[in-house]
């Protein structure tokens, strides 16, 4: 005899990974670090941003980045040139990094420094505006970059990306006088599907509107570090 | 196809599930997901993954059944829900608000199995009676 049954889950279905990603962020507040999650789609800008990021802030802050990649480790060989500590997570084919590929770069991390010594871990996301939403690695910070080649329909097109943005960078602004695009409209669609996050213009070409992302990134550091109770930073 | 992924933390979650059941197998006949609209997952593909994945596995025939949730926002100027499309720039139509509050669209959830025990297992004797 059978018995028919039915067992209600209530279960998020990326349940696995959400556990990994709580992990990593519990190692992440007994560092006392902050973790920004970098995406994008590819080459909208997010490695020269970070490039001139790492420079600017290296003075007064420490640092260290993992750098997602599909194959190459081109990324990781452009911002060691910066000075900062980088581990290459390639990724092969997944178009996304996972919580448990972060905490694979995390042990790699581990073998080169005390990650307790960092203020900020960078994690430079795979190129995709797609999926890179939907998995959490640990981040306490998502940050999304559209550049103003890409057109300003992108926020309409690639929601679920710029709603869970807590910044949007708007890139490659140097570049503007010369595209038929109003950035008033780029900014008007990201902020249609997410009126509460902040929006900056920058380019690392020019400098244009690093001050402001830089002191955004403090901001953000001061209030994540505010925040810790002695339990979190002593588990 | 990030399905892929996506299957394999389902199957995850189902291998958690299963060994609540202890030395019993349960035999699964459908896992019923509830996907939001505003969410980066094709259901069909993820179903075509799934197919794929429980192949030879003991999940090998249960069907997977997804719900789709409409994506619906409510408009925080005078609480009207409303249905966000792109092509309104996911404005509200009543006040023309951008989409600040998302009542339903971003489930990503595993709501229920439908499984059978066969009535050999041990899941079914009666309880021992305390000596």
């Amino acid at each position: 005899m059978h018995m028919p049954l039915e067992d209600t889950l209530g279960l998020n279905l990326l349940a696995a990974n959400q556990h990994q990603a709580e992990h990593n962020r519990e190692h992440f507040d007994a560092w006392r670090l902050l973790c920004i999650n970098l995406m994008s789609s590819p080459g909208a800008g997010k490695t020269s941003l970070l490039e001139r990021s790492l420079a600017a802030l290296a003075t007064d802050l420490s640092m260290a980045v993992l750098e997602g990649d599909m194959t190459t480790q081109l990324d990781a060989e452009r911002l060691e040139a910066v000075g900062v500590p980088v581990v290459p997570i390639t990724t092969g084919r997944a178009c996304h990094l996972d919580a448990a590929m972060v905490s694979g770069g995390l042990k790699l991390l581990r073998q080169q420094l005390d990650p307790a010594c960092l203020d900020l871990l960078w994690v430079e996301n795979v190129g995709n505006l797609v999926c890179p939403a939907e998995f959490e690695v640990g981040e306490h910070r998502k940050v999304a970059l559209l550049s103003v080649t890409e057109g300003d329909d992108k926020p309409l097109k690639y929601p679920v990306m710029f709603r869970e943005a807590d910044c949007v960078l708007i890139t490659k602004t140097d570049l503007l006088p010369y595209l038929p695009v109003e950035v008033e409209r780029i900014e008007a669609h990201i902020r249609a599907v997410n009126p509460r996050c902040t929006v900056i213009r920058v380019s690392a070409s020019t400098g244009e509107g690093l001050e402001a992302w830089h002191s955004w990134v403090r901001q953000q550091l001061a209030q994540q570090i505010a925040q810790l109770t002695p339990a979190m930073v002593l588990a | 196809m990030h399905e892929v992924d996506m299957t394999k933390c389902l199957l995850l979650s189902m291998q958690d599930w299963r060994q609540q059941h202890g030395s019993v197998s349960p035999s699964v006949e459908v896992v019923h997901l509830q996907v939001g609209d505003f969410t980066c997952v094709e259901p069909a593909q993820l179903v075509t993954t799934w197919d794929v994945a429980i192949r030879g596995s003991w999940l090998e025939g249960a069907r997977l059944s997804i719900e789709a949730i409409p994506l619906v926002g409510r408009c925080v100027c005078c609480s009207a829900t409303y249905r966000p499309s792109a092509e309104s720039a996911y404005r509200s139509p009543c006040c023309d608000h951008p989409m600040e509050e998302v009542v339903s669209g971003r489930e990503l959830r595993i709501r229920s199995v439908d499984y059978t025990l066969t009535a050999s297992v041990p899941a079914e004797k009666p309880a021992p009676v305390p000596s």
